[in-house]
């Protein structure tokens, strides 16, 4: 059933379309708590990338046999096994890189991403396709958490992976790797975000019905 | 009792949850369009917090830690949330309707609240060596804390509605930089030598 330009759009739609924080706004506290360096903003996609993948995958399986109304708790336990495994693996594996995440690996259970897909995805489509998109859903979160944590390593540390950039040349501004500097850089972003997609969707709203109110004016802008 | 009170301080103040450790900014950002909406909710927090503390605790003192078995700690956690959640909900809607009526729409959404699991993580935390009043009283607090960010914030973003924000700044990003304004604040706290 799944035609090759399915799969690919489902891969692609959370790289941009619906990325899970910049579009969909979900998944925001490991999004703000662990940016401070560029590094753990990957570190942090990648886990909770194998977590969405996997919890996808099982959800997607299991979709025919779970009741309904039973279905969330059973979704958020399949999603704390994978959490366990996740976390298991990084303190065998990467001991430093989980020091530095402390508790947002086991959060990644009520990260919202991971049910919001379970629920609305897995839950309806085939396993393969469900691996894709939690794979999409992933590298977008990993990316979005990689550009916020770049922007706050440079201005806070004056470093970029660990690279020397511009400590030499002056003092960094230390708020930006402090929580305010979180929750400013995440705003701009998204302001940016919005400002670069709403110009698409202005013109394709006007394409469409020829606006009466203007693009201010109108609801769909928001 | 002095220890508890630095306790208090710092879950509310030093280490708030929301505008320091970043646990539960869903919540924060969603519900505080008004005040009335962050009151009920800051209201079934400090509740279930409170509770899921104390129930957190002794399933991981009583059973987990004497079966060796604190790696399962995530899973059973978020399973006894949830269905404490259920529990409370289910209680407060026989025994209490009032109460149930003003924290109604808000209980459900508490499982996925991390600063609830938060705690219960932060809490059996080795390093913290919390005895189970302690841990308690620290969900009570950080529940507390969590309140006070929600509410002060829901104070300025009523505020932001009727201000004149630049287009593509309207609604999330303008209530991200306000957050950001009122997190300078707490950063202030961090010197408090409790």
């Amino acid at each position: 059933m799944a035609g090759k330009p399915r799969a690919l759009s489902v891969l692609t739609n959370g790289f941009l379309k619906e990325n899970p924080t910049l579009r969909l706004l979900l998944g925001m506290c490991p999004s703000l708590a662990v940016t401070t360096l560029a590094v753990n903003g990957i570190g942090m996609g990648a886990a909770a990338t194998v977590v969405l993948i996997g919890s996808n995958v099982v959800i997607s399986l299991i979709r025919k046999i779970v009741p309904d109304k039973v279905r969330i708790p059973v979704f958020i336990t399949v999603i704390a096994g994978f959490v366990t495994i996740v976390k298991m693996l990084m303190e065998a594996y990467f001991p430093d890189l989980n020091k530095q995440l402390g508790i947002f690996i086991p959060l990644i259970v009520v990260n919202c991403i991971i049910l919001a897909r379970a629920e609305m995805f897995a839950s309806k489509n085939g396993p393969l396709l469900s691996a894709l998109d939690g794979l999409g859903m992933g590298i977008g979160f990993t990316c979005a958490l990689f550009i916020i944590g770049s922007v706050r390593e440079i201005l806070g540390s004056g470093t970029w992976m660990g690279l020397n950039l511009t400590a030499d040349y002056f003092d960094p501004a230390t708020i930006m790797i402090l929580p305010p500097g979180g929750f400013m850089v995440m705003g701009t972003l998204i302001a940016l975000v919005n400002r670069l997609s709403r110009k698409k969707k202005a013109e394709a709203a006007k394409e469409a019905e020829g606006c009466p109110v203007g693009c201010h004016g109108c609801e769909k802008a928001s | 009792m002095k220890e508890l009170f630095s306790i208090l301080i710092l879950a509310v103040l030093i280490e708030n949850f929301v505008l320091s450790k970043f646990l539960g900014i869903c919540p924060f950002l969603g519900v505080s369009q008004k005040t009335s909406t962050a009151l009920g909710m800051s209201g079934a927090v400090i509740f279930v917090n409170t509770l899921a503390s104390l129930v957190t605790y002794l399933v991981n003192d009583l059973l987990l830690k004497p079966n060796n078995l604190e790696y399962l700690q995530t899973i059973a956690f978020i399973l006894v949330i949830a269905a404490l959640v259920q529990f409370v909900e289910i209680v407060l809607k026989k025994l209490v309707p009032p109460l149930y009526k003003a924290l109604g729409i808000y209980l459900p959404l508490i499982t996925t609240n991390c600063a609830v699991l938060g705690s219960a993580l932060i809490n059996v935390d080795p390093s913290r060596n919390y005895s189970l009043l302690q841990a308690v009283f620290f969900g009570f607090s950080a529940a507390l804390g969590f309140s006070l960010a929600l509410i002060l914030f829901s104070g300025i973003r009523e505020r932001l509605e009727t201000s004149d924000i630049p287009e593509f700044f309207k609604g999330m990003p303008i209530a991200l930089i306000a957050a950001s304004l009122v997190s300078v604040a707490f950063v202030g706290f961090a010197g408090l030598v409790i």
